[in-house]
């Protein structure tokens, strides 16, 4: 792969409230690929997020982050939004009285403009909704309703993936999606983020299980225990992974299995 | 980087844009109020004989309640005693226009920066305009055009003239001077305001508005607003405050009443923005205004919308009592309160009559230090049968050294009555914010439509052009407060 990574983290370490909870990643994904971040409770994998999409109560202490080339740590969160950063959030909050079209319609247009596009009208947007909204089986209802309000749990994730299949991003980050899915659910998220695959973009799921990886083929594999990646590999170390249980990682590092 | 908190200050930090003063030669009064005051106001209007009688007799009731230590302090404000020898209780502009084409062009300009045109060829051609400056109306456009249906439309000094039985038949009729202290103040030294007569069966064909502008300064203002809704019409009438930034606290004690006869309807639409003092709490309008409207009708209506973004403190409470059967009373309320600012305001509905309606939507935003203050009553007389109200009070929060209060009083002497009440307090989270962030949108666009989506239902209550202008103010009255 002669490109330059789209993610490059190196080194990176993150307080949060004086306690280290990320202890030094390293990371480098190129466009096309897809990544799996896995591990146990605890281990770091949202705040791996979070931090990349800027939530600002994470500390850096050291390390730094080049989304495309570029430093990504001083940008504020809508910076890096409008540069092609998505979160999809494992805790999407609702937002009442903003209905979830007028949203959409402002975020899209905000994207839009920053890529030299003209923004769309009620109409054309309209129209963009529906073709994106039957993609990932997404009820008509839900749009008219307020941001993620009265959403059950399964809602929710859909309408995340909803949105980042309308706002195209070439970074994608999948905070644990797939948990608290029912099987159609899950294969609706993964229909989505297949339809998303693109040699110019690239995925980075972050699971607590393999089973979205059975819909999903991940390029690359990692598993984050204790705020460090411990080891990576194809997708054969997420059904490792699946058969053995973290203790396993545990042993290998610490050298001890434990209880 | 900015954080949260940040942004929600900057926000509510931004500055306040109708601050200027207008340099205009006025005729003021000196400072002080007494009987002599209220003498030289009547014959400064050249009033009738019964007109300063009705104004001394209001002086000496309020001067009884100073005296007794009557002024209200029950409000959930802090100000300190307003001493009221040093106010000025009249101040106009020396050159009178005859006609629109005769506005000081110093006054036109004012307004031209406020965004109200007086000339009537102008793009808010739906919309009559009176402007009142300081003490006196200055300018009152379409008045030709609404004469020919018979609605007059003018100011209340032009009124007193022109249709003294009018006046003298509703002026006190819903608020009698007796009725509170501030409106006590007001009968006794207001010195215009507007005046609407709509005739029966007529329909008003435009949006009828009094834009105030205080200019002057260590002046109140105390104008009085009388609309009267004949049987079968209906009118649509806004109103729209500004002042100048001072250090000084000015107070502004004015009266709207408001008549509602066999199946009329008024709508009253309020944006208030008066100055709301800086972000230590130095200077602002004190608005302590009395706002009442009478269904005396069957079948009549009056509707209050009301965005109150300025003010140092609200003191407000537009209320209906609904006397003819099946009448309806409305109360849309949004009141936004930032830096020092306090409000406390509602309603009151007062059910007398059968299968008579209300219903109150008021939303109160705090950030900064703001207070505010919903306080509503809803009063079911006996023999209000099938009296229904419906009551929805919600709060939201920025930041988290603002406060949120609310006191519903409700009495109800009819056991066929249904009331509902619903309130909540919430308030815009950093989660919120970031997740609105991470999609694109800048944290003062989020608030902001977070804001207008807690306003919805007032602002959706409001003319099209006001709520466009309403939506606006909103997000920069905000601008710059989170937590």
């Amino acid at each position: 792969m002669s490109q330059r990574p789209l993610l490059e983290i190196r080194n990176l370490r993150v307080r949060v409230n004086g306690q280290e909870i990320l202890k030094g990643i390293t990371l480098a994904v190129y466009p096309g690929e897809v990544h799996s971040i896995m591990g146990p409770n605890g281990s770091g994998k949202s705040t791996l997020a979070q931090v990349l999409a800027g939530r600002e109560v994470y500390e850096i202490v050291e390390g730094e982050v080049l989304y495309d080339g570029e430093d990504l740590l001083p940008m504020p969160p809508e910076e890096r939004a409008r540069r092609g950063i998505f979160l999809a959030f494992q805790y999407p909050v609702e937002i009442p009285g903003v209905s979830n079209l007028y949203f959409l319609k402002a975020a899209v247009n905000t994207l839009r403009k920053q890529r030299g596009l003209p923004e769309l009208d009620a109409m054309e947007f309209l129209a963009l909704v529906r073709e994106k909204a039957k993609l990932v089986e997404l009820d008509e209802n839900l749009l008219q309703r307020a941001v993620n309000d009265g959403f059950s749990g399964g809602e929710k994730k859909r309408n995340e993936i909803f949105q980042m299949t309308l706002l195209e991003p070439r970074l994608a980050i999948l905070d644990e999606t797939d948990s608290g899915l029912d099987i159609d659910a899950l294969r609706v998220v993964a229909q989505g983020i297949n339809a998303l695959r693109h040699p110019d973009r690239a995925i980075v799921l972050i699971t607590h299980y393999q089973r979205l990886l059975n819909y999903v083929t991940p390029d690359v594999v990692h598993v984050l225990y204790d705020g460090r990646i411990v080891k990576s590999g194809g997708k054969e170390l997420a059904l490792e992974l699946e058969e053995k249980g973290y203790g396993w990682i545990a042993e290998e590092i610490i050298g001890s299995p434990r209880s | 980087m900015a954080t949260p908190t940040n942004i929600i200050e900057e926000l509510v930090n931004r500055e306040y844009r109708y601050g200027f003063v207008t340099p205009v030669e006025e005729e003021v009064f000196p400072p002080g109020l007494n009987e002599d005051i209220i003498r030289m106001i009547s014959a400064k209007k050249n009033e009738p004989e019964w007109l300063l009688e009705w104004r001394l007799r209001a002086y000496r009731h309020w001067a009884k309640l100073v005296e007794e230590g009557a002024e209200p302090r029950w409000a959930n404000v802090t100000y300190p005693p307003i001493d009221y020898q040093a106010i000025r209780y009249y101040a106009a502009p020396k050159r009178r226009p005859r006609s629109l084409d005769e506005v000081d062009p110093e006054i036109r300009r004012t307004y031209e920066r406020l965004g109200i045109p007086l000339e009537e060829q102008e793009r808010l051609a739906g919309v009559a305009v009176d402007a009142v400056f300081d003490s006196v109306s200055v300018a009152t456009t379409f008045r030709q055009k609404l004469a020919e249906l018979g609605i007059i439309f003018c100011s209340f000094s032009e009124a007193v003239q022109e249709h003294p039985e009018l006046v003298r038949r509703w002026l006190g009729s819903v608020v009698p001077y007796t009725d509170n202290f501030f409106a006590a103040l007001n009968s006794a030294v207001f010195s215009d305001g507007s005046f609407v007569y709509v005739p029966k069966g007529v329909r008003c064909p435009m949006e009828l508005s009094t834009y105030f502008r205080i200019n002057a300064s260590q002046t109140g203002q105390f104008e009085r607003t009388l609309i009267i809704a004949d049987e079968g019409s209906y009118v649509s009438y806004l109103e729209g405050c500004t002042a100048p930034m001072r250090d000084e606290n000015q107070l502004h004690a004015a009266v709207v009443e408001l008549i509602a006869l066999d199946n009329a309807t008024i709508k009253y639409s309020t944006v208030q923005n008066w100055y709301p003092g800086d972000r230590q709490g130095r200077g602002g309008i004190y608005n302590f205004v009395t706002k009442r409207g009478k269904c005396l009708g069957r079948n009549s209506k009056i509707s209050w919308t009301q965005v109150e973004v300025g003010s140092a403190i609200t003191w407000k409470y537009p209320s209906c009592i609904l006397i003819g059967d099946n009448s309806v009373g409305e109360f849309y309320s949004v009141a936004v309160t930032n830096h020092r600012q306090q409000a406390d305001t509602g309603t009151k509905m007062i059910h007398i009559g059968k299968n008579t309606r209300s219903t109150i939507i008021s939303k109160g935003i705090s950030a900064g230090y703001g207070q505010n203050t919903y306080r509503g009553m809803v009063k079911i007389l006996k023999g209000a049968t099938g009296a229904r109200n419906y009551s929805q009070c919600d709060s939201l929060l920025l930041g988290d050294k603002c406060g949120a209060h609310t006191f519903p009083y409700i009495e109800v002497h009819e056991p066929t009555a249904q009331l509902e009440h619903e309130a909540t307090t919430s308030k815009i989270s950093e989660e919120q914010l970031f997740y609105c962030r991470q999609r694109g949108l800048s944290a003062e666009d989020a608030i902001s439509m977070i804001v207008n989506g807690f306003c919805k239902e007032v602002l959706r209550e409001l003319p099209m052009e006001f709520a466009v202008e309403a939506q606006k103010l909103l997000g920069i009255s905000l601008e710059g407060s989170i937590g």
